[in-house]
């Protein structure tokens, strides 16, 4: 009997810790199934943050290295500049990312550094139990933004790949979804194409991917997948914002 | 030999580092044991600048030089500052085209030497420092013409090389004025 | 050997290249700058990599990611900046990931001043970051310890696993003084057993990390880390012992200090006091052994520092408070002078 559907050997076959619903599952297996796709498991060093993927050094397959909240883009780069012959990518989620490590962030960007960054945008601080993030949405409830969040307060949210497709370092930015079958397939896509950027040596590669966290919204799987539909995608519209590839086809 | 002291102070600019330089390399040359440490500030031109210099046959110590037998003076204020700091017997050189001398003290040698004059009469552009190592080696046995310029092509930088004689020419002015 | 005159920080930079390693990753701070600018014209001929960082924190954790992957790497910073890169240099000991990391320290608390300082003896030797953790530190008194030191450095960081630091100080950093390099081999420790380098499907997934989320793995990895720093102290300590043997007061000095101390010394001997001096040259481990050695005949001790009195508490300790520590320090930048020092002695303990 033919196998139609299995686990990417680039998956480790462990439990993960994630909470019901939460899409990080779907994030890893797309990443997971690039990675065997391009058959390049074994050449791959992989950069984990400090939020709810920290435990993600167990659920890939190859090496991995866990960086300091909001570090991952520097350790990225310490590892991809004395290997420049081996894939590199961190999975960093919107705090990790957006805020404590904004400087990071931008930087490896415009430097070019020839990386992939995997970027969860869900919209809330999820291990800490549910505070605001800086991709929070003005009124969003959070346990510290208890009366929706207030931008004569706690400002706005920061869009991530329109700030990075400024820099002429980016090479290729895409914001993505999980919310649904196709979205999935164009996820995993725009996954691709990041590290064919890399392969390319093309330069700085992010794909921000909407993700849900069911457990500190306080709403059911199907009902966090309608509040990324309903709210999260028209504050943070799809597409590629930046393709230095496509660029250079063009002309 | 015990361990010579020098300091050497002026401006930012006047080659205070650059001559303080030279007599390291003299003493590497020489196969001395030495020392060289730069004040530094956050100012990088213009202001004051000294340079401490240490030659010895032992091990140095502090290469922090705080009361020198030899004093290079480049402009009024380092004069004013360091000529008190001057071990008895010591000896003082100083720029007397910039500087004017006037202490009490009676227990060092001073040697004015007008460096800048000489300098720009003989078209040394920035060549004071150096006459004035001339007239350092001309009244101390520290170190022979022969090792100053050695020491000199050391520190010159390669690409800089065409001015070595000029600077050849500084040190003979400063031993026969 | 050819003798070559040069800056401290150039001279360490020159034999950090030699010593094998790869990669420098620092940011701009005065006075370590000369060993940023040297890499940066040196290292990429060498074949290796010079990047300035956004910050002294991204540039430890760049150091973090090169080394986690089996390359010799390092970074210099002067004080301000190494409490920046404390949280990485945490990480790194937490990932049991070898590094060399400088500093040429300077005036605080704050933004302090940029003279030479060694008020950073508390933080590099007991706190440099949080947790239970030790680095190694070497304090370097001359220009040709700043290039033997940062040789040994790589080599120990490398056998331990362990970052390892030079704990200079903006005197040393700046001087020129007549330096030899030594034949260097840049040791050749196997990495291969757990260096994150793509595992070209041979071997298990190899993960550096220092998250245990169960107290009983968290502290097994701490424990077993401990035992290693038992090795350390047995076997790593090295100290300076000048004219101790009879001496009636010692006097305790590290890095640029103890040159002015030495001094001090010479002069005390010339006018009859026996005083001698004990050199740490690692602060941690801190040679026990050898300053109760160095203290034998000593009826007191006298630590000289450039801070308000920091290695005096390991003093007392390893001497067990046996003996009266006395202190004397300058700090903000000010460097003691020798004339200084030999009035203290005398005031201390000269007067047997």
């Amino acid at each position: 009997m033919a196998v139609v559907f299995e686990r990417p050997k680039a998956l480790l076959d462990v439990p993960f810790h994630y909470c019901p619903g939460c899409t990080h599952g779907i994030v890893h297996r797309l990443l997971a199934e690039v990675l065997d796709e391009m058959g390049i498991e074994g050449e791959t060093v992989g950069v984990c943050p400090v939020g709810c993927s920290v435990m993600a050094y167990d659920y890939f397959g190859c090496d991995m290295i866990e960086a300091p909240h909001g570090r991952a883009p520097a350790v990225a780069t310490g590892v991809k500049r004395t290997n420049p012959d081996k894939f590199v990518f961190t999975y960093q989620g919107d705090g990790d990312l957006a805020a404590i490590g904004t400087a990071e962030t931008v930087h490896s960007a415009t430097r070019g550094e020839n990386i992939v960054v995997i970027f969860i945008n869900n919209t809330i601080y999820g291990m800490t139990g549910g505070q605001m993030a800086p991709t929070t949405i003005p009124g969003q409830v959070t346990q510290t933004t208890p009366f929706g969040r207030d931008p004569e307060l706690a400002g706005y949210p920061v869009r991530v790949c329109e700030m990075l497709s400024t820099l002429t370092g980016t090479a290729y930015a895409e914001r993505v979804a999980v919310d649904s079958v196709p979205h999935i397939r164009d996820a995993k896509k725009a996954i691709r194409k990041a590290f064919e950027t890399q392969k390319n040596k093309k330069g700085f590669s992010i794909v921000e991917v909407l993700s849900t966290c069911p457990t500190n919204w306080g709403l059911t799987p199907v009902e966090a997948l309608k509040r990324l539909q309903d709210e999260m995608i028209p504050y943070y519209p799809l597409g590629v914002y930046k393709d230095t590839t496509a660029e250079e086809g063009n002309k | 030999m015990a361990t010579t002291e020098i300091l050497l102070a002026g401006f930012g600019g006047q080659g205070v580092l650059f001559a303080g330089k030279i007599l390291a390399y003299c003493g590497l040359m020489d196969n001395k044991e030495l020392s060289w440490l730069p004040s530094y500030g956050p100012e990088m031109r213009g202001g004051t600048a000294n340079c401490s210099v240490c030659i010895s046959d032992d091990p140095i110590g502090s290469p922090l030089v705080l009361n020198p037998d030899i004093l290079i003076a480049m402009n009024q204020p380092s004069f004013d500052k360091f000529i008190t700091e001057v071990k008895p017997g010591g000896k003082v050189f100083y720029d007397s085209t910039l500087i004017e001398a006037e202490c009490g003290r009676t227990d060092i040698d001073i040697f004015p030497i007008p460096s800048s004059q000489l300098a720009d009469d003989n078209s040394l552009k920035g060549g004071s420092n150096i006459i004035l190592l001339g007239k350092l080696i001309r009244e101390t046995n520290l170190f022979s013409l022969e090792t100053m310029k050695k020491g000199i092509e050391k520190v010159v930088p390669p690409s800089k090389a065409q001015l070595i004689p000029n600077n050849f020419k500084a040190i003979e002015i400063g031993m026969n004025n | 050997m050819e003798r070559n005159l040069m800056k401290g920080n150039e001279a360490l930079a020159e034999a950090a290249i030699r010593a094998g390693c790869k990669c420098f990753f620092g940011y701009p701070i005065t006075p370590q700058t000369e060993l940023a600018a040297y890499m940066a014209k040196r290292m990429h001929k060498a074949g290796g990599v010079f990047l300035q960082a956004e910050s002294e924190i991204a540039a430890i954790n760049m150091v973090l990611g090169a080394a986690s992957t089996g390359v010799r790497a390092m970074t210099s910073s002067s004080s301000p900046g190494l409490s920046l890169k404390s949280e990485g240099i945490s990480y790194i000991a937490g990932s049991d990931v070898p590094a060399v990391i400088i500093n040429v320290q300077r005036g605080g608390p704050g933004l302090g001043g940029i003279q030479p300082s060694q008020a950073d003896y508390w933080q590099t030797t007991k706190a440099l970051g949080h947790g239970d953790f030790h680095l190694l530190v070497f304090a370097p008194a001359s220009v040709q310890e700043m290039v033997d030191m940062v040789v040994k450095a790589f080599d120990k960081a490398d056998q331990y696993r362990m970052p390892a630091m030079i704990l200079a100080d903006g005197l040393l950093g700046q001087m020129m003084e007549p330096v030899s390099f030594p034949e260097i081999n840049p040791d050749a420790h196997d990495k291969s057993g757990w260096a994150a380098t793509g595992h070209k499907g041979q071997r298990e997934h190899h993960i550096i990390n220092s998250l245990y989320l169960k107290p009983d793995e968290l502290e097994k990895s701490v424990t077993d880390r401990f035992a290693r720093y038992d090795q350390i102290k047995e076997n790593e300590t090295d100290a300076e012992l000048y004219l101790t043997e009879d001496c009636d007061i010692l006097l305790c000095a590290f890095g640029a200090t103890a040159r002015v101390v030495k001094s001090a010394v010479n002069d005390a001997r010339a006018q009859g006091i026996k005083a001698g001096l004990f050199r740490p040259k690692t602060l941690w481990p801190f040679p026990v052994k050898e300053i109760n050695e160095a203290a034998k005949s000593a009826k007191k001790l006298l630590s000289v520092e450039m801070s308000m009195g920091q290695m005096i508490d390991d003093i007392k300790l390893a001497i067990n408070c046996s003996k009266p520590v006395e202190f004397y320090g300058r700090t903000g930048g000010v460097i003691p002078t020798p004339a200084e020092v030999l009035a203290e002695i005398k005031k201390v303990g000269g007067a047997e």
